[in-house]
């Protein structure tokens, strides 16, 4: 058999249980490929003894006739999430040495279906960022070398400091770098701005933020609680499918965890698409926009409507506020979330003469940069005086963003398309040193999403004059993750299959 | 609305955040970078507007009162920096 | 209120009258077996951190999920202090640092609480009461302990208590003495007690209270006031009024004024002291906690609840003052325990019989509660079953034994077995009294006979007959009937 690595997730399933593969190879192959792309630091930890284990309990329940959905498939989890006796740090030095007594929910569900846990995978500091530059691991590069680069000059720069090479996005920089090196079949995320989209766009890959309360967010380290969801990264529209039917799902642990069944996400794929009512939302059209974006948005347009789908032009006028309005509710979240890190019950502890200096000294030591500087921010716009400025501001304006999306679904609209990034992946140190928002600005076409709660699936569209590639986004209605995975199959075979970088790195 | 030196350092105390001098002039300038950002939404109107508290219509779940958890010292203390006789143990507090 | 009743509250300064406006948030864990929050055990007494789940621990990632008594109790309080029920409420996060503060923040209700506006009546003497008013009742979570006194240099941190529900009812600034805050949360807590939402055993800490002090000019607008945190028991919530009160009064008269802030009740020195902090430390940074939703029920929901309330103390004292002829008095002693109250009902009504519910009364207030105080019981955990007192009174109206005898019988169970039937007592040690007229008359006319310069002096002055019914009852070992005796004494001595 020629690499396994090359397999889908879909087609590894389908191989596993039509025995032409078994686990433990495939999950060696993997180990072997993850092994040679150290370079990238997609993975911050591998776990190669307990993938081997899980590997050769697939095989042995394949061989029961006992397969999960997932059974034998090697997958990689973001630090975000709490893997019982493994390093889970959110990237962050605050955590140091923290190994969860617990698991998360999403995890507990893929490895009740049978996936096989590879590692833990790079992301931003607590998924603050959206070039995977802030993860105290250091960045990860993207598997796409930069224009005109040599394979040899990729080399150079991965064991330099990684400068000129390209960021993978982020925060879940290290799912998507790791998806598209065919490191894993698939990946696990998160999403609080744009952090699965953004990167899964950089990277030629599918990710889809579902609906808020779709995944459970227990035992996922928290940003930005009302807005943070869990989601997949994976090489296209049908293995995201896959993933998210596993990892979605009701958890009395979550309270705002929606209580409905998941659907078979995968039947959707193939579903016609014919008389759908596809939006195109005027606000997304920016000044001074990336032409190549426009083209390609036009461009995905007529691909649905080529396949039957109705486009109508649509208004959603709060669009240009939601970005700053993130920008307060998501750091004041942020502010209390982070407070449990305090040196007292786990993660790092730099020594005080009293509690005060304990908790300044382990709390400036333990976060990063762009960490503080939201804690900071978020501190500030709650503050007596300016809470009502700012941060009840910034829910009503959300009200409002919402009330902008409910007003379209409401005359018919059964998803929308945008841009999902201003431009193509930019390269490590690149952006943002000198202004914080200047990265902020990444997630411009995302946020609104989690602003107003909904599903979002970015798929791969096509590729820069530079060669590199880029994605589209769809928004659906609450809950409605299945209309968003028929019409991305139809845009990703429009568009024509990725094919995903060579193995350049080692 | 921007903040001066002084605001930052409170912020950072509040926050329980050690700055220290060569760092305040340096986050004065990236939370005011931040907050003329979000300036623009002054100018919305909002009059009659709840803010959002939930953004999935949901009702809160409610858990019956049974004992579920807790017996599990060990692991609530399996990753304490500092713990003695199955107490945390922090630098006294004076109060 | 007369001018003087009132007029007696105020403080005497060096320059005059001062009024004093107390307004108390009183903290009351809520009975449940589980946390608010979280499915560890309330349990009081468990070894440290053992009551403690990940979610309590704030380990990353956890997230609450709210306990439905808690939900209740809280309702139910809310209808006992005839409170307004808000239908919809919402949790928000207040923001501060501590050790014992796992999370970085509390769980509590600040905008929106669960119970609005109510209203207490304070019953300070028989006939005269006042209305506190309740502002508000939130549920919020306890923080754990920590320990100080364990090491010299370290502070040890138990997070049993950690999100455990606690209800904190805000009352108005309405009352005017320490006497009238501590029958505020005398009968706070009875209410509570009999709603069974808080057990309000102060001495475990599931009863405290922050009490707000100020001190004004009879009439004058209200003055800066301080917060005494924390304090236990309803005797220092009194002392610590008083000590705050003069220490403001003696600030202003000095020319000083009032800093507005935090102090803490040391009640082995009988003073407040500043608990000084920075000041920026009381930035709270409320905000809805976006790990919950607003919490909402309907209007059925409040009334199945209330539709099972149990008779609360108002309405029973007023039925006991109704059904049983009894003074408030007597009836507000009866009701302050609810167990107490069920006692003299049992009593009252023993075997389907009504009898006489004043001398019921008389003796579970009298002799049966001398003997809990002594004990440091109340009457019903004293074992002695309601029905022995209905006995006893039943056995002093059939005639069988004196009053005086009754309460050697109560003495006797007391010492010898608490299960004892009273009847069976005075049959065996022969304590019936005795109306046998020929009996009596003998031991009458034994002490006439043996005392004949008394006998002259009682006829001249009769209030001497007193002295015979004495000397009879001792010669018949307390069991002759005094009134048969003083009959018969009075008809042989011809007075």
């Amino acid at each position: 058999m020629t690499d396994p690595t090359a397999l889908t997730l879909a087609e590894a399933r389908d191989a596993l249980v039509a025995r032409k593969l078994s686990s433990l190879e495939l999950t060696q192959a993997y180990l072997g490929a993850m092994e040679r792309a150290r370079g990238l630091n997609a993975y911050i930890v591998e776990t190669p003894d307990q993938a081997l284990d899980m590997a050769r309990a697939s095989d042995a329940r394949i061989g029961k006739g006992e397969a999960g959905a997932l059974e034998g498939l090697p997958i990689g989890v973001k630090d975000l999430y709490a893997t019982k006796g493994v390093h889970t740090q959110a990237c962050s030095h605050v955590l140091d040495g923290f190994k969860p007594t617990y698991e998360s929910t999403v995890t507990a569900q893929l490895w009740r279906d049978g996936a096989v846990m590879l590692g833990k995978l790079n992301m931003d500091e607590f998924a603050m960022g959206s070039s995977n530059e802030t993860s105290y691991y250091g960045p990860v590069a993207s598997p796409w070398l930069p224009p005109n680069w040599s394979a040899a000059q990729g080399r150079a720069a991965l064991a330099a400091d990684k400068r000129g090479l390209l960021v993978p996005g982020g925060s879940s920089g290290g799912s998507a770098s790791a998806v598209s090196a065919r490191l894993c079949l698939a990946a696990t995320a998160s999403d609080t701005g744009g952090s699965i989209r953004q990167p899964a766009a950089f990277t030629g890959t599918c990710g889809i933020k579902p609906t808020y309360g779709r995944c459970s967010r227990y035992g996922m380290v928290a940003f930005a609680s009302s807005l943070d969801q869990a989601g997949p990264i994976a090489r296209n529209v049908r293995d995201a499918a896959i993933m998210l039917r596993s990892m979605a799902g009701h958890d009395p642990k979550d309270s705002t965890c929606y209580d409905a069944p998941v659907p078979d996400y995968e039947a959707a794929i193939g579903r016609s698409i014919k008389g759908f009512k596809i939006g195109v939302p005027r606000e997304y059209r920016l000044d001074g926009m990336n032409p190549e974006i426009e083209k390609l948005w036009g461009q995905g347009v007529e691909w649905l409507r080529a396949a039957g789908a109705d486009i109508v032009d649509i208004s959603l006028p709060n669009t240009r506020h939601a970005l700053p309005a993130y920008y307060i509710v998501a750091p004041a979240e942020a502010s209390s979330n982070l407070a449990r890190y305090d040196g007292v019950r786990y993660g790092l502890r730099e020594p005080g003469n009293d509690i005060a200096e304990l908790y300044e000294k382990t709390r400036a030591a333990g976060f990063g940069a762009e960490v503080r500087r939201r804690v900071m921010i978020g501190t500030y716009v709650l503050s007596a005086g300016y809470y009502d400025a700012y941060y009840v501001r910034a829910q009503k304006i959300r009200t409002l963003i919402k009330r902008d999306f409910e007003t379209v679904f409401a005359d018919g609209v059964d998803a929308i398309l945008t841009p999902a990034t201003p431009s193509a992946a930019f390269g490590i140190g690149e952006k943002g040193s000198a202004d914080p928002v200047e990265m902020y600005l990444n997630d411009v076409f995302t946020v609104t999403v989690n602003m107003a709660g909904l599903p979002g699936l970015v798929a791969p569209a096509g590729l820069s004059a530079e060669g590199l590639p880029l994605g589209l986004q769809l928004i659906g209605r609450p809950f409605d993750e299945g209309t968003l995975f028929s019409l991305g199959a139809v845009m990703e075979q429009s568009a024509g299959r990725m094919s995903l970088p060579q193995p350049w790195w080692g | 609305m921007s903040v001066d030196q002084a605001t930052v350092r409170r912020i950072a105390y509040l926050a329980r955040i050690a700055v220290t001098d060569e760092e305040v002039p340096h986050l004065e300038g990236e939370i005011n970078a931040i907050l003329s950002f979000v300036e623009a939404l002054g100018a919305v109107d909002v009059a009659g507007v709840e803010p959002m508290t939930s953004v999935i219509p949901m009702k809160l779940p409610l858990r019956a009162d049974v004992v579920t958890d807790g017996e599990i010292e060990s692991l609530v203390l399996a990753n304490a920096p500092l713990a003695e006789d199955d107490f945390f143990l922090v630098p006294k507090v004076i109060e | 209120m007369s001018t003087q009743a009132q007029h007696s509250k105020f403080i005497q300064g060096a320059t005059g009258d001062w009024e004093i406006i107390v307004g108390l948030e009183v903290h009351a864990q809520v009975t449940s077996r589980s946390k608010l929050f979280s499915g560890a055990s309330t349990a009081f007494g468990a070894p440290p951190n053992s009551h403690v789940s990940l979610v309590d621990a704030a380990m990353p990632g956890m997230l609450p999920v709210i306990n439905a008594e808690c939900v209740a109790q809280a309702v139910r309080t809310g209808l006992g202090l005839k409170a307004k029920i808000n239908l919809r409420s919402t949790f928000d996060r207040k923001n501060y640092f501590y050790p014992d503060l796992p999370q970085g923040y509390q769980i509590s209700q600040y905008k929106s609480p669960i119970v609005g506006e109510g209203e207490i009546q304070v019953d300070l003497t028989p006939d005269h009461s006042i209305k506190v008013g309740i502002e508000r009742l939130h549920l919020e979570q306890d923080a754990g302990k920590s320990l100080h006194d364990q090491s010299p240099t370290m502070s040890f941190v138990d997070l049993n208590r950690s999100g455990v529900a606690l209800m904190e009812i805000v009352s108005r600034p309405d009352m005017r003495s320490a006497d009238e805050a501590k029958a505020y949360v005398t009968k706070l807590r009875t209410i509570l007690r009999y709603i069974g939402s808080c057990d309000g055993d102060m001495d475990k800490g599931n009863l405290r209270a922050d009490v707000n002090v100020s001190v004004r000019r009879p009439g004058a607008p209200l003055g800066t006031r301080c917060e005494i945190k924390n304090v236990n028991s309803i005797r220092f919530i009194g002392q610590a009024i008083d000590v705050e009160a003069r220490r403001q009064v003696a600030i202003i008269e000095d020319g000083g004024s009032i800093d507005q802030e935090t102090r803490l009740f040391d009640p082995a020195r009988g003073e407040t002291r500043s608990l000084r902090s920075k000041e920026e430390a009381h930035d709270y940074r409320y905000f809805p906690d976006p790990d919950l939703l607003p919490l909402e029920f309907d209007a059925a929901f409040v009334a199945e609840l209330e539709a099972h309330l149990p008779e609360l103390p108002d309405a029973k004292k007023a039925r006991f003052m109704a059904d049983y002829g009894l003074s408030a008095y007597d009836s507000g002693i009866l009701v302050a325990e609810k167990e107490t109250a069920d006692y003299y009902e049992s009593a009252v009504s023993h075997g389907g019989v009504q009898r006489d519910a004043k001398a019921v009364a008389n003796w579970i207030m009298g002799d049966l509660s001398a003997y809990a105080n002594t004990q440091g019981l109340s009457v019903a955990q004293t074992e002695i079953d309601a029905s022995s007192i209905a006995t006893l009174v039943d056995l002093i109206g059939e005639g069988v034994i004196s009053g005086k005898i009754a309460k050697d019988v109560l003495a006797i169970i007391i010492a010898e077995d608490r299960s004892a039937d009273p009847r069976a007592i005075v049959e065996t040690r022969g304590l019936k009294q005795v109306t046998d007229t020929g009996a009596i008359e003998s031991a009458v006319d034994a002490i006439i006979a043996a005392n004949p310069d008394k006998v002259a002096q009682a006829i001249a002055k009769p209030t001497l007959l007193g002295w015979f019914v004495g000397q009879v009852m001792k010669s018949t070992g307390g069991k002759a009937n005094p009134q048969a005796v003083n009959d018969m004494l009075k008809r042989k001595l011809g007075v």
